[in-house]
């Protein structure tokens, strides 16, 4: 991995490798480096295989970080690629011809995360909810409980027991 | 609103064109209504021993509870011996086992499984997830309290229950509706209002029909 990351850094402004185990590595790259770094690593480097494309909210930073994995199948080895973008307006290019699921994983995160992907396909239809109106729900200033408490009926008499408390009532009666 | 849903012109076989409009044509309009009792008591007991003695259940699992009906179907369990089978489409089915969760897109699903089911019907309601949410209490996307969209007769607590507490609910839903208790589809018939309220409170993109006999 060490020998792939100084090898990609002479082409591609990369930043600190993290290596999670051997076979398992993460790097950040600038987002307009992001789709020929993706083209090297496909076509040169063996990595044909897009495992999966996610994202993380860093409401603090105001940021959005995306990840793509790849999986190198031949060497059994997997590279992640970090990119960060802004979180208002969020947009990302889009991958979807280099690896066709890619649409699939563009629309989820445009639903749950409100990133739009133009020219992804069927990008803006529902994928997984229907109807929603509030703000995409895996964005973190969305707040569950109060959506739950406002939109659903609860049945009274719900009690919540904070589990350590209770197992040393349970374990341990008259201590405390 | 869906695309097949909308009114469009079709040609038919003979060349004549004419207009479809999907959700009058193609569902019956008629609010449900409530099923009187026979004329006297001892034929609607027996009815309700014939009823209480055939269970064919809907085999729409829509939460992780589902995973425990199908030890039922095997064996182990057997539940065919107590005369309780899963049958595959609402038509042919008289229970409906909500087992587990329901998020607002099964919701919908199973409010149009439940209304083509024929009557007398029965739904139970499988896990805590069913009763007040379980583990799903502050989720944004998941039914609380299954009670206020459809009419449930029994509820089974667990997270998940057993087969064998599945079982021992089964023969609890066949003394209800032995004692003439289960009268799920005619409390239905009756709040018809109340349920399509509720279910419309949660259910955003109503693209169906409002009942779907
Ligand atoms: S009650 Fe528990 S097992 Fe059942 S659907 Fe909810 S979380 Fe799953």
């Amino acid at each position: 991995m060490r020998e792939l990351h100084t090898r990609l850094g002479k082409l591609f402004p990369l930043g600190e490798l993290t290596e999670q185990r051997t076979n398992l590595a993460f790097v950040s790259v600038p987002q307009e480096h992001l789709r020929a770094l993706l083209l090297h690593l496909r076509d040169r480097e063996g990595f044909t295989h897009l495992v999966l494309l996610t994202a993380v909210d860093w409401l603090e930073e105001g940021q959005f970080q995306l990840t793509y994995l790849l999986a190198d199948r031949k060497n059994a080895r997997d590279i992640g690629l970090r990119v960060m973008i802004p979180r208002d307006g969020a947009t990302m290019q889009s991958i979807h011809e280099l690896w066709p699921t890619a649409a699939t994983y563009q629309r989820e995160l445009r639903e749950m995360f409100g990133i739009d992907f133009p020219g992804s396909p069927r990008v803006e239809e529902d994928f997984i909810l229907e109807g929603w109106r509030d703000i995409p729900p895996y964005r973190r200033d969305f707040d569950t409980l109060k959506f739950a408490v406002e939109n659903y009926s609860q049945r009274p008499g719900r009690e919540t027991h904070d589990p350590a408390t209770h197992m040393k009532q349970q374990l341990y009666p008259g201590e405390n | 609103m869906k695309e097949e849903l909308k009114i469009r012109v079709v040609k038919g076989p003979d060349g004549v064109e004419f207009e479809v409009e999907p959700l009058r044509d193609y569902y019956c309009e008629a609010a449900p209504t409530v099923m009187p009792g026979a004329y006297i008591k001892i034929v609607e007991d027996m009815f309700n021993w014939a009823r209480s003695e055939s269970i064919w259940i809907l085999g729409f699992g829509t939460g992780c509870g589902a995973i425990e009906m199908r030890p039922l179907m095997t064996p182990r369990f057997d539940a065919y011996r107590y005369g309780v089978q899963w049958r595959p489409t609402p038509r042919q089915a008289n229970l409906f086992v909500i087992s587990g969760y329901l998020s607002t897109k099964t919701l919908k699903r199973a409010i149009r499984a439940y209304e083509q089911m024929q009557s007398p019907k029965y739904v139970i309601g499988l896990g805590s997830c069913t009763i007040n949410g379980g583990m799903y209490w502050d989720s944004y996307n998941t039914i609380k309290r299954l009670d206020d969209y459809l009419p449930v007769d029994l509820y089974i607590a667990g997270c998940m229950p057993r087969p064998e507490a599945l079982l021992a609910g089964f023969m609890d839903m066949k003394k209800l509706i032995r004692a003439g208790r289960g009268e799920g589809a005619n409390l239905y018939a009756e709040n018809f209002e109340w349920y399509k309220a509720n279910q419309k409170r949660v259910i955003h993109d109503w693209d169906m029909p409002d009942y779907n006999w």
